[in-house]
């Protein structure tokens, strides 16, 4: 059994049992999993976790479910690589990428939808819903078929080719609406009260589902031998990763699997959708949402759910936040992947430019043990770098062709 | 005016189950302050004390996000559907 005792209101602090629930009643205010943590430092310890599969369920002990055999594609323990390079080129000292492209879906949200699917079968759904800008669409079609269950994904119509043949072939109901993904969300939130019997994974069960995002806090902490970074740089889209990251941290202290340690989390945005920044960069004490424009679809919410709380986590723990524009992640993508041999999609960009655009400021500093989340495969978002990456020249099959374009005096050596 | 006003799961047991409501009124504030006279304890939930609408409710008058209107001001045509929304969902 897993040691969560109900659902708590995060804004009033009404109770709830462990159901299909996401909202209080009484305020909308978005309802939390309540661990009893005593039981879980008890039992948890590096060597258990150690034990334990190569995947997010490692850290089961501090996920929400029952079920002893999880939906389960893999999800997680992805690479944290050394980039050297890359901190060169930034001018930092010790900097780590957190290689989520690795997963089997190739994007992050593997993790949430292992647990939001594991939970959702417990609770007894047979269906598996959800509104995505396409990461998650590809993973809830592939891990309802994983799990035998049906799927109805919605999508914005306009979402990269990839994205969507990565839902489709799965065989689930993959709906095309005509509007934004705050569209799509919107809808999905009333579909939600006409369609009870169908778990939404970011909806009806996205308590749960949340939760799958503080792996990524466990698998960092674990991976740098259970030691805390000094400061975490993480994309925002509804907000709800970078707030799941530093409760994964936080829980590591108070369970006894890492010290109490002062984590600073930035958050990245694009400048064509950056509710976040903005109220960051102006003080504001509210989100004002937005119309998105921008090439990084994935991080394409201009009404973020938990854009409140990733503000309130950043300014807590001394963090910054910042936009970067479409040139800038074109950029970050092709200087990832230049200097560490990873491919990110548009949000990884964002990431990576926007701690190019801190670490120029003085905001993520030389001093500082440094982990950059990569949450998205290249792959997924390829035409945005449609024109700006190809062959460097087209020649015939002869050797004398391949000499007089590569050859010395042909301007484009320089290799040994 | 006579709008339709829909209503969430959350606050169905104030409607008696219903998940539309007609109601009438020139603006979004006045159809949802009309909603809670027929069905008194929607303001409560909706409303913080200052009568702004509470940070985790959302509210589309037409599937457009009033607050990209005139807010709680946006006048309201006959026939037009408000449709009240949990804030907490995506991502």
């Amino acid at each position: 059994m897993s040691f969560v005792t109900g659902l708590r209101c995060r804004e009033c602090g009404r109770r709830y049992p462990a159901e299909a629930l996401h909202v209080c009643d009484f305020c909308f205010g978005p309802l939390e999993v309540d661990y009893d943590y005593e039981q879980i430092a008890a039992k948890v310890s590096r060597a258990r976790i150690g034990e334990g599969p190569r995947t997010i369920w490692r850290y089961r002990d501090l996920l929400p479910v029952d079920d002893r055999a999880p939906v389960d594609l893999g999800a997680g323990f992805t690479p944290l690589v050394r980039a050297d390079r890359l901190a060169a080129e930034l001018g930092l000292g010790e900097l780590w990428i957190k290689d989520d492209t690795a997963n089997p879906t190739g994007s992050f949200k593997d993790r949430v939808v292992s647990v939001a699917l594991t939970k959702a079968r417990e609770l007894g759904f047979k269906v598996a819903a959800c509104a995505s800008t396409g990461n998650l669409a590809n993973s809830v079609a592939a891990h309802a078929a994983r799990a035998g269950m049906g799927s109805v994904v919605l999508i914005p119509e306009d979402l990269e080719a990839a994205k969507v043949t990565m839902t489709a072939v799965y065989g689930g109901t993959v709906v095309a609406v005509k509007g934004s993904y705050d569209d799509v969300n919107r809808l999905c939130a009333e579909l939600t009260s006409e369609h009870p019997s169908w778990a939404f994974v970011n909806v009806n069960v996205r308590t749960y589902y949340a939760e799958g995002s503080k792996t990524l806090a466990f698998e960092v902490a674990e991976q740098l031998g259970w030691q805390a970074p000094d400061h975490v740089v993480v994309p925002i889209a509804s907000g709800s990763q970078l707030t799941k990251v530093a409760k994964g941290f936080s829980e590591l202290a108070k369970v006894g699997l890492i010290e109490p340690a002062a984590i600073r989390i930035s958050g990245a945005q694009a400048t064509g959708c950056a509710p976040v920044a903005t109220a960051f960069l102006t003080g504001a004490d509210a989100i004002a949402p937005v119309k998105p424009k921008t090439i990084a679809k994935s991080l394409s919410i201009g009404n973020p759910a938990d854009g409140w709380y990733a503000l309130e986590a950043i300014r807590r723990s001394g963090g910054a936040c910042a936009a970067v524009t479409d040139d800038e992640v074109l950029e970050g993508i092709r200087l990832l992947a230049r200097t560490e041999g990873i491919f990110a999609e548009t949000a990884g960009g964002v990431t990576i430019a926007t701690l190019a655009k801190l670490a120029a400021s003085g905001q993520v500093r030389p001093d500082e043990r440094v982990v950059a989340l990569v949450t998205g495969h290249g792959l997924k978002t390829v035409e945005a770098l449609s024109g700006t990456v190809g062959p460097s020249v087209t020649i015939a099959p002869t050797l004398s062709a391949f000499d007089a374009a590569l050859g010395e005096g042909s301007g484009t050596g320089g290799l040994p | 005016m006579s709008v339709t006003v829909r209503i969430p799961n959350q606050l169905r047991t104030l409607t008696g189950g219903k998940g539309e409501v007609e109601v009438e009124g020139a603006t979004v504030g006045e159809a949802l302050k009309a909603l809670d006279a027929a069905h008194p304890g929607f303001a409560e939930r909706l409303f913080d004390e200052e009568g702004r609408l509470r940070r985790f409710v959302n509210v589309f008058l037409a599937d457009e996000d009033v607050r990209f209107l005139e807010g709680l001001e946006t006048p309201v045509s006959s026939g037009q559907t408000v449709s009240v929304v949990p804030a907490v969902a995506g991502g």
